[in-house]
């Protein structure tokens, strides 16, 4: 049957028997075995507790913001795992990697494990979880039942996700790119990376590009026309703020980044030569556009855990935040801002001393605004009654982290200083201490926050403040060393070292990445010990920290329809305003509440949308074909579905809400 | 601004005023025409200069752009609440400064990469 190569070609693409590395490798194989036994573990749970109907009915298809954005936060958490193994792996190779030896993992494999852990890490950790977050919260702060589109938000959320699968994918079949993160050409062109690791990263990324675009516009829209009655611009919540500035950065900035991941998939399929050394091509042209893309990228990032840090200083400190207005302006300048300092990742590329001295003196200047964020939470703890909950203490670890990692970036905003540093151990270390110390921080600070408004429990403290005090010194123990390394002049993404003074500083290093493992650890102790004691924990106010903004108002974990009655806003800190005023829940005079409807359609585009990649990766023509067809024809179909409405009943709204009374009146009590 | 955002909720209410049979005739013939000049630039080598040429090309272009803007899309200053006219001011800001950068950047980059050693490249390291 094997007789006939051209057809096997046809069918199968450039996919064969020799594109599985588990065959011969063993760490990929006893990775295999493991996804295999889990994933077996998995699904025989879900059908041994008959639970297929009950995720594909309440979850795979709910089109509820509050479980989209819960879902974005677990793939969020899976992925972290995924890429916090390729950073544990990488940490052990230079441990070892000394004097001769060559480690465990050779460079072919080592270089795929370095660019997995960067896209990873960025795609599908920092950008689910802040997704995930403002999905969740935003609808809640502006008194909205649902985003504006919530059929979109769903497929945005099987879009990121398939592109996920995809990477997850190039794992076990095939490969993934042997690049760096950001896959500079020429050595993601065809010519020096033939195989389909490149490919794998391209099409993950356009995948998984397309959900964050969406999400993105969905999110402005739903700030901009869904916000409670009363809400004006300068009334909204700082959080609803970051998470609008933040959106504005992705629908400007991710088209940037589509469209040279297209020029770079035209040379790599069509022999174009936009990139290419020869016949005109600029490989520079690839370097600057990426970054017009990737410098408002750690804006998108970073804003919404700037909103978070906000929420949290003001709730525990019992304080109306310090400087709201500055703090709105600063967020703005910073969108602003990141817009033109994109140079400053590539002042070694050649420019003149006129260029790189326009890039390093903006990129000095976008530290004032954020400079003065900081002052902002630290005047609202001043005089505060602060209460060091975990949230309160992943705040304070930013401050101080954060600070650290904002000086280094000002010391590389210096041209001549960056000519020393580019590439080094030192950029590393700078760009970990600000997406550890802002972006990752921010987002624990923003799930312990928010989780008992999720779940109507709150998380457990013990394994809270374990897994905070191991993040924190874990990340000191890991990246400081990096640090002195990087002034020492090691450069980035080695493999092998031949100076042996250099190893103990890849040894603490590697402890420190060890102390994260316990960190990570604890972090999901703290959920299943929350899960085991979450009667202890449970939280039937709806408002655990004596919360001051409006989704605080409601119960915990929210109705499907999220309010009763629109909440009416007069203040900034809305709800804190309410509670001052004396405001009385009503208790009667439910209507019926119009709400959309559950549907597939998201997940099943998504789906088809992954196989569509899969198939582009592996040049297996003709499932492009069909595949493409089918995800055309099935999105103009869902168009002429009409049946995307219901109203949830006055009576369901009237028993769901005298619960809730009831639990109150227990509380009083 | 509640009740404005209320009336919208509708999917098939884009917030602007919906355009006319007028209007919509309009936008088409402009829009063909203004398609049919660069052709007809390019294909009878009308001009005698192709960077003249392709600048007509990119002005038609942009003309073009404004009248899709107006004429299909029904953007005014006032639509939705101002929010269309701070959306294109804020997308043209982003826009001019991606493209002048990217030609300032590129410039530069080609200037100081070439194989000859000109003299620019001894004050930009210097």
């Amino acid at each position: 049957m094997f007789s006939n190569p051209d057809l096997l070609h046809f069918i199968f693409g450039r996919l064969s028997l020799d594109s599985f590395p588990f065959l011969h490798d063993p760490i990929i194989l006893v990775t295999l075995l493991g996804v295999v036994v889990g994933g077996i573990a998995v699904v025989g749970g879900i059908s041994y507790f008959r639970l297929w109907g009950y995720l594909w009915r309440e979850w795979i298809t709910s089109i509820d913001h509050k479980k989209i954005g819960i879902m974005y936060i677990i793939l969020a958490i899976i992925m972290l795992l995924r890429g916090f193994a390729d950073a544990l792996m990488m940490r052990a190779q230079q441990a070892i990697a000394f004097n001769g030896a060559e480690g465990f993992l050779p460079p072919h494999h080592y270089d795929q494990i370095f660019t997995a852990h960067g896209v990873i890490m960025i795609f599908f950790v920092a950008m689910p979880l802040v997704t995930g977050l403002m999905n969740f919260v935003v609808p809640l702060q502006i008194g909205a039942r649902d985003v504006a589109f919530p059929f979109l938000n769903n497929f945005s959320f099987w879009m990121t996700t398939c592109g996920a699968a995809l990477i997850m994918a190039s794992l076990f079949v095939g490969e993934f790119a042997m690049t760096g993160w950001l896959a500079y050409p020429p050595l993601s062109d065809i010519v020096y990376s033939p195989g389909v690791g490149v490919d794998y990263y391209i099409w993950a990324l356009q995948i998984a590009g397309v959900g964050t675009l969406l999400s993105g516009v969905n999110l402005i829209v739903t700030i901009v026309k869904m916000r409670a009655p009363g809400m004006s611009m300068m009334k909204m919540p700082v959080f609803t703020w970051t998470s609008l500035c933040t959106n504005i950065l992705i629908v400007a900035a991710f088209p940037v980044l589509t469209a040279v991941l297209v020029l770079l998939g035209l040379d790599r399929y069509a022999d174009t030569n936009f990139f290419t050394n020869d016949l005109g091509g600029n490989a520079m042209m690839y370097i600057n556009l990426i970054w017009i893309w990737g410098h408002p990228e750690v804006y998108i990032l970073i804003l919404p855990a700037f909103g978070v840090f906000s929420e949290v200083v003001s709730t525990f400190c019992r304080k109306r935040l310090f400087g709201y207005s500055s703090m709105v302006y600063a967020t703005v300048v910073i969108t602003i801002l990141s817009y033109i300092v994109w140079l400053h990742h590539f002042f070694t590329m050649g420019s003149g001393a006129s260029v790189n001295a326009f890039f390093g003196i903006t990129t000095m200047i976008i530290s004032i605004p954020t400079g003065a964020k900081v002052f902002n939470w630290l005047f609202t703890m001043y005089k505060g009654r602060i209460s060091f909950d975990v949230p309160m203490l992943w705040t304070i670890g930013f401050m101080l982290t954060f600070v650290i990692g904002g000086m280094t970036g000002v010391m590389l905003a210096v041209p001549p200083a960056d000519f020393v540093l580019h590439n080094s151990l030192f950029l590393i270390a700078h760009f970990h201490n600000v997406i550890i110390g802002g972006v990752v921080f921010g987002m624990f600070a923003g799930i312990v926050y928010w989780f008992p408004k999720a779940f109507g429990f709150k998380l457990d403290e013990f394994w809270g403040k374990m897994s905070f005090w191991l993040w924190t010194i874990g990340f000191y123990f890991a990246f400081m060393p990096l640090y002195v390394l990087g002034l020492m002049g090691v450069t980035r993404r080695m493999s092998q070292f031949d100076d042996p003074s250099l190893q103990i500083w890849f040894i603490i290093a590697a402890f420190g990445a060890l102390l994260i493992a316990g960190g990570i650890g604890s972090f999901i102790m703290s959920i299943v010990v929350a899960v085991i004691k979450r009667d202890k924990l449970r939280d039937e106010t709806g408002d655990p920290w004596g919360g001051r903004t409006l989704e605080w108002s409601t119960s915990s974990p929210p109705p499907a329809y999220n309010f009763a009655f629109t909440p009416v806003v007069h203040e900034l800190d809305a709800w804190d305003d309410m509670k001052k005023r004396g405001f009385v829940r009503p208790t009667s005079g439910f209507l019926d509440i119009h709400m959309p409807k559950n549907t597939g359609a998201g997940f099943i585009l998504a789906a088809i949308s992954l196989v569509l990649g899969f198939a582009l990766v592996w040049h297996i023509w003709w499932l492009v074909a069909a595949s493409f067809i089918v995800l055309i024809v099935g999105a103009i179909a869902h168009t002429f579905n009409y049946d995307r409405d219901y109203h949830i009943p006055a009576s369901e709204v009237v028993a769901t809400e005298e619960e809730r009374t009831a639990l109150l009146a227990k509380q009083q009590a | 601004m509640s009740a404005h955002s209320h009336a919208h909720d509708d999917h098939h209410d884009g917030g602007a005023s919906h355009g006319t049979y007028k209007s919509y005739v309009i936008g088409f013939v402009l829009s063909v025409i203004l398609t049919a000049i660069p052709f007809w630039l390019v294909m009878d080598g009308v001009l005698d200069s192709k960077v003249a040429t392709a600048l007509w090309v990119m002005g038609l272009g942009v003309i073009q752009i404004i009248v899709h803007m107006v004429y299909f899309l029904h953007m005014n200053t006032k639509s939705e609440g101002g929010w269309n006219m701070l959306a294109l001011i804020f997308t043209l800001v982003i826009v001019a400064i991606a493209i002048a950068g990217s030609l300032w950047v590129m410039y530069h980059l080609n200037t100081n990469m070439m194989p000859q050693m000109d003299h620019d490249m001894i004050p930009s390291f210097g």
